[in-house]
C-alpha cells in the first residue's frame, strides 16, 4: 500500500511526505485540503473512506502554531493515512464536513479544546467544556488547574463560578536529568 | 359560536423535551434535546461534556507510566481494553518488544474485558427496554470477572495491570485453572441471558427494524467494531490488523445484515462466545517465561534485585518518578476495544512527558449519528438506540 501511495502522490498536491514506524503521513497546505481529502476518499485505488479521528496539536513555539490531523482508514485495502495541516492563531481550516460527515463533531472539539476555526461549519458550538466556558483548555499556554472554579453558595444558593484560589501552587516536576 | 377559517388552520408546533441528563437511560449524563412531534423524534441534539475530566490536558503533564490509569477511567466498563492500546502506542514510539507470556496475558485479559462489557451492554440493554432479570444474571458474572482482574492486579476495576513493556505482575497460582472452570459454565449463563431474550416476542419487536444502519452509511459516520459490523462490513482489527497473538488463534467475527439493534445484540452475544474461544486458546498457548520487557530502560528491577543492589534500588525510584524518555515520534495505535476502535494518537518530544495524547473513543462517533438514527422513531426508540450504541460517558467525554 506504501508503495501505491507513493505512485499516486505525484497527483496530490501536498507538501511533504513523513514516515513514522511505517505510518505514512502527508502534510497538505490549508486551501489544498478539501481536494487531498476528497481524491483520498474517492480514489478507487486508495478508498479512504473511513475518518477515524480528527486531533488538533498545539505547537507553541512554531511559527505555524496549531496542526489538524486526519486519520483515515480504507477499510478496502486495510491501510491507514495520516493528513495534517499547519496554520497559524489567525487562519482558519475549511471545514471538511461536506467530505466526511463524522467530521462535525471532531472538528467541534477542536475549535473548543484549540480555538481553530473551521470555515463553513455547519454548528460550530463548544462540545466537551461547560455552556459558557471561555479559554481553550487543550492550548499549551493555558494552565492545567485553569482560571476558575465552579462550587456551591451555600448563601445564594446557586451555583457560582469564581477565580481560582490555589493554596499551594499545582507543581511541576522537570528533572534535568543526567541520567538518561 | 362561529369560528373563522383562519382560526382553525392552526399550525401545530413541534414540542422540544429534555432528556437527561440525569435519566436512568441515558447511560451517564447524556443531555439529549429531543425535538417531538407527537411521539415521533423529529431531531435529536446530544450534549456531551457533562463528564468532561480533561483527560488529555492531565496526560500532558504526567510521564509515560504516570498516564497509564487515565485509560482505566475513560471507558470505566472496559478498562484494559484501553491499557492494551495506551501500552501498545508507547512500546511503538520505544520501539520495545514485548515477552511472548506478557502477549498471551494481554489478549487472555483483553478478552476477558470483551465479556465484561458485553455484559453490562446486553443487560443493560434489556433492562432499558424492559427485561431486568438478564441485567441481574450478567451482573453476578461480572462480578466473577472482576475477580480475576482483583487476583492479578489487586483492583477490581482501575487495575493498571497491562503497562509498556508488558504487565505488571505474574498470574497468581491456580489463575488460569478458574479462568478454565468460568469457561465451562459461562456459556450456560449465556444460553440463559439468550433463552430470555434472542425468541421473546416483545424484545424481538421492540429491537428489530429499529436504528437501521446501512453498511454505507456506516462507513460515513466513523462507525466501528460492532455497530460497523452490524450493518454487514466484515472489520476486525484483531483480524484484519492483527496485534499481539491474534493472528495465531483462531476466531471468527459476527457479521450481521440488517444493521438494526437486534442485530447488534446477536452480534454482541456471538462476540462474548468467541471471546471464550480466544481464552481457551491463551489457555493452551500460554508459555513460561518473563511477564516484562528485558529491556531495563522501560522497565522496573524486580523486588528481589533491589534489595541486594544499590543500583536497582536507584533505578527503581529514578523509573517511578522520573520516567523514560523518548525520542521524536508520533504513533496512531488502534486496538479493538469492546466497543469499537479506541485509538490512541501520541506525539513524543524527547521528554519524559508525551506532548499530546489525542484519545479516539469509538463511542464519540457513535453518538454522533444518534440524530440520524433515532430520526422518525418512537421516544421510545431513543432510548434502545443509546442502548445498542454501547455509550459510556467516559469515553465520550474524556
Amino acid at each position: 500500500m506504501q508503495i501505491k501511495i507513493k505512485s499516486l502522490i505525484k497527483t496530490i498536491p501536498f507538501l511533504v511526505y513523513q514516515e513514522f514506524n511505517n505510518e505514512v503521513c502527508l502534510i497538505v497546505s490549508n486551501n489544498t485540503l478539501l481536494f487531498v481529502l476528497h481524491f483520498l476518499k474517492w480514489h478507487i485505488g486508495l478508498q479512504y473512506n473511513l475518518l477515524s479521528c480528527i486531533s488538533g496539536v498545539d505547537f507553541l513555539t512554531k511559527n505555524y502554531r496549531f496542526s489538524v490531523v486526519y486519520d483515515l482508514l480504507s477499510l478496502t485495502y486495510c491501510s491507514r493515512l495520516r493528513v495534517k495541516v499547519f496554520i497559524n492563531e489567525i487562519t482558519s481550516v475549511p471545514s471538511s464536513v461536506n467530505v466526511f460527515i463524522n467530521a462535525n463533531w471532531w472538528e467541534r472539539e477542536i475549535w473548543d479544546l484549540y480555538g481553530v476555526y473551521f470555515d463553513k461549519h455547519p454548528d460550530l458550538r463548544r462540545i466537551l467544556t461547560d455552556y459558557g466556558f471561555e479559554g481553550h483548555p487543550l492550548r499549551k499556554d493555558f494552565p492545567l488547574s485553569g482560571f476558575v472554579e465552579v462550587k456551591y453558595d451555600d448563601n445564594k444558593k446557586r451555583i457560582v463560578v469564581e477565580p481560582l484560589e490555589l493554596t499551594q501552587e499545582s507543581r511541576s516536576f522537570n528533572f534535568e536529568s543526567p541520567w538518561l | 359560536m362561529i369560528f373563522k377559517k383562519k382560526e382553525l388552520n392552526k399550525e401545530l408546533k413541534n414540542f422540544t423535551i429534555n432528556f437527561g441528563p440525569q435519566h436512568p437511560a441515558a447511560h451517564g449524563v447524556l443531555r439529549l434535546i429531543l425535538e417531538l412531534d407527537g411521539e415521533v423524534v423529529e431531531r435529536a441534539d446530544p450534549h456531551i461534556g457533562l463528564l468532561h475530566r480533561g483527560t488529555e490536558k492531565l496526560i500532558e503533564y504526567k510521564t509515560y507510566l504516570q498516564a497509564l490509569p487515565y485509560f482505566d477511567r475513560l471507558d470505566y466498563v472496559s478498562m484494559m481494553a484501553q491499557e492494551h492500546t495506551y501500552s501498545l502506542a508507547v512500546e511503538k514510539l520505544a520501539n520495545i518488544k514485548i515477552p511472548r507470556r506478557a502477549q498471551i496475558i494481554r489478549v487472555l485479559f483483553a478478552e476477558i474485558t470483551r465479556i465484561l462489557n458485553h455484559l453490562l451492554a446486553v443487560g443493560c440493554h434489556a433492562m432499558d427496554v424492559g427485561a431486568m432479570t438478564p441485567f441481574l444474571w450478567a451482573f453476578e458474572e461480572r462480578e466473577k470477572l472482576m475477580e480475576f482482574y482483583e487476583r492479578v492486579s489487586g483492583a477490581r476495576m482501575h487495575s493498571a495491570y497491562i503497562r509498556p513493556g508488558g504487565v505488571s505482575l505474574d498470574l497468581p497460582c491456580g489463575f488460569l485453572d478458574d479462568v478454565y472452570l468460568f469457561l465451562d459454565q459461562f456459556n450456560y449463563r449465556l444460553d440463559e441471558i439468550e433463552e430470555m431474550l434472542t425468541n421473546s416476542r416483545i424484545w424481538k419487536e421492540r429491537l428489530i427494524d429499529i436504528g437501521v444502519v446501512s453498511s454505507k452509511k456506516a462507513v460515513n459516520w466513523g462507525f466501528s467494531g460492532v455497530m460497523l459490523r452490524g450493518s454487514g462490513l466484515t472489520w476486525d482489527l484483531r483480524k484484519n490488523q492483527p496485534y499481539e497473538v491474534y493472528s495465531e488463534i483462531d476466531f471468527s467475527i459476527p457479521v450481521g445484515n440488517n444493521g438494526d439493534c437486534y442485530d447488534r445484540y446477536l452480534i454482541r452475544v456471538e462476540e462474548m462466545r468467541q471471546s471464550l474461544k480466544i481464552i481457551k486458546a491463551c489457555l493452551n498457548l500460554i508459555n513460561k517465561g518473563p511477564i516484562k520487557s528485558y529491556n531495563y530502560r522501560f522497565n522496573s528491577p524486580s523486588r528481589n534485585e533491589i534489595k541486594h543492589s544499590m543500583e536497582s534500588l536507584i533505578h527503581h525510584f529514578k523509573f517511578f518518578t522520573e520516567g523514560y524518555i523518548l525520542s521524536s515520534n508520533e504513533t496512531y495505535t488502534a486496538t479493538e476495544a469492546p466497543k469499537g476502535e479506541f485509538g490512541i494518537y501520541l506525539i513524543s518530544n524527547n521528554t519524559e512527558k508525551p506532548y499530546r495524547c489525542k484519545i479516539k473513543a469509538p463511542g464519540f462517533s457513535h453518538l454522533q449519528a444518534l440524530n440520524e438514527m433515532s430520526k422518525g422513531h418512537m421516544i421510545a426508540d431513543v432510548v434502545t438506540i443509546i442502548g445498542t450504541q454501547d455509550i459510556v460517558f467516559g469515553e465520550v467525554d474524556r
